[in-house]
């Protein structure tokens, strides 16, 4: 009899698709869980709802057209990506770039890190619940959106660098209005951490969740804050430093605990440090030109070549093989995304459904930046 | 490791290896029959010790498929570039990396997604970004799409 109970009972693994339109997945990304009761036993990605075959159509592309391509991979680091492509351009063509290029893109470059930052944390409160995080990070994250604006037309996809330099010089009010913004996210930044960081609930749905060692962290390749949570020590701007990241004083973020809330200090922090590299760089932009003179028609001699650069997720590379043609013979983007994604499964073995939804929010994954 | 330590190293093991110094990192071509052993030794050796794959990737060339490995130790901070060269076009195979890397998983799975290279003993081969049933892989040069490629 006890026997039949206890089959009766016994719990049964079953599937349940989370995505693709889930709204804590972001976008289109579909989760198939195994679960036994509430518990995660195995999470199993599907991607590519929104593959384009980027890398196959640089094939065909100049290399002044594939920088406009990295702005739709992960559009909140769109600087970010199109700096990576002119470096791996500029380190092929071997142009240096003016001094005056390298710090502008430095700046644009941490203006874009803070306000994905900044969207991630309205976000991350959003899908635990608190929706006034939403409205508070926008509201920071307007600022930087309008300085975008007024330097080069766009706010998200911003297309400013191209290879040898930038489209155009900085607008005359540059320097002035981001001062203004970093005076003001200084005093606004600590009320970010009365509202989440100090929160009791959002601690006790963070605090333990999703912890990731640092050996599996360099094994799955996870890197930028998710990684750095874990103590793997691997901020590219440290590194391996491109544009103006050797001239100026910042931390890499490490924390050993590798767990939700550990993830989601080390971006808190990060915002500190990059106000503090702007700072650092905001009254000492060089005078000069704003572009290296290049050919109109670019061409890569025969050989290949690796760019490695920071986004606000991770190590984003670029490598391009060259046949000495208008195209590259063959171009790979390592977005940091995928690989961050390839751990979600470690991660979330063990764990609840809610807290695979924080999981997810602290890796901080940007769809089209996976599927490419 | 400095570049010629790593080239001997390289060449020790694998006394075929075309190796080179490339624009950034040292270049070593591998039969990609000896490349599962060659990176193994790579990683665990405390010499070498290469602990994070950062890239994973195919290349297409006219008579040879390439698998290309790069690699960076976190401990030694040196990089190398490993590619497994497979002599043919047709059902091209290679031994996978799972065992050694595990972000090599994801990455073999996209490989062979869009070139079709075989990675033997992978615990999972299947299409990762197209649907199972999509015809051709697409990041072959010799991939044909009337219909959502336009002809240059």
């Amino acid at each position: 009899m006890d026997e039949v109970i206890a089959q009766a009972l016994e719990s049964q693994e079953y599937f349940i698709n989370m995505g693709p339109q889930h709204p804590s997945t972001h976008g289109v990304l579909r989760l198939v869980l195994s679960l036994d009761g509430e518990i995660i036993r195995k999470v199993e990605p599907h991607i590519g709802y929104i593959h384009r075959s980027i890398e196959k159509m640089c094939e065909h592309d100049s290399y002044q057209q594939i920088v406009h391509l990295t702005d739709r991979m992960d559009y909140l680091s769109c600087h970010i990506n199109n700096e990576a492509v002119c470096l791996a351009v500029e380190m092929g063509l071997q142009v240096e770039v003016p001094e005056r290029v390298k710090v502008i893109r430095t700046i644009i470059g941490e203006l874009t890190r803070l306000s994905s930052h900044q969207l991630w944390w309205g976000v991350m409160g959003m899908d635990l619940g608190a929706i006034t995080t939403f409205l508070y990070g926008f509201r920071d994250r307007e600022m930087i959106t309008d300085i975008f604006e007024e330097t080069c037309g766009a706010r998200l996809t911003m297309n400013y660098n191209v290879p040898g330099g930038l489209m155009f010089d900085i607008h005359p009010n540059f320097q002035k209005r981001t001062k203004e913004f970093v005076t003001h996210f200084r005093k606004k930044l600590p009320e970010y951490d009365d509202l989440l960081s100090n929160n009791v609930i959002f601690r006790e749905r963070t605090i333990g969740i999703g912890k990731l060692s640092k050996e599996d962290a360099i094994s799955y390749g996870v890197t930028g804050p998710t990684g750095r949570a874990s103590g793997f020590s691997c901020d590219v701007r440290k590194h391996h430093p491109y544009s103006a990241y050797d001239k100026v004083q910042f931390n890499e973020i490490l924390r050993t605990e590798g767990d939700c809330f550990a993830r989601y200090q080390c971006r808190i922090a990060e915002m500190w440090e990059s106000l503090s590299i702007i700072e650092q760089l905001i009254d000492n932009i060089p005078e000069g030109p704003f572009k290296a003179p290049t050919k109109a028609v670019i061409k890569l001699p025969k050989g290949e070549w690796y760019q490695k650069v920071e986004t606000a997720r991770g190590e984003f590379g670029v490598y391009i093989i060259s046949e000495g043609q208008k195209s590259p013979y063959r171009l790979k983007f390592r977005s940091p995304g995928f690989s961050n994604l390839s751990a979600l499964d470690h991660m979330a073995r063990g764990a609840k459904i809610a807290d695979l939804v924080a999981i997810m929010s602290t890796i901080d994954l940007v769809i089209p930046d996976i599927d490419r | 490791m400095e570049s010629e330590a790593l080239k001997e190293f390289v060449l020790l093991r694998v006394p075929e290896a075309e190796i080179s110094q490339g624009a950034q990192y040292v270049q070593a071509v591998v039969p990609s029959e000896k490349a599962h052993t060659l990176l193994s030794e790579l990683k665990s050796n405390p010499q070498t010790s290469f602990d994070y794959l950062f890239c994973l990737t195919g290349v297409d060339w006219p008579q040879h498929m390439e698998v290309v490995y790069h690699l960076k130790s976190t401990s030694l901070n040196h990089m190398v570039v490993i590619k497994a060269k497979i002599n043919t076009r047709e059902n091209p195979e290679t031994d996978t990396v799972c065992d050694i890397w595990r972000t090599a998983e994801f990455h073999e799975r996209e490989v062979f997604d869009l070139f079709g290279i075989t990675f033997r003993n992978h615990p999972d081969l299947r299409r990762l970004l197209l649907t199972d049933d999509w015809v051709g892989y697409p990041l072959r040069k010799d991939y044909v799409d009337n219909v959502n490629m336009i002809a240059y």
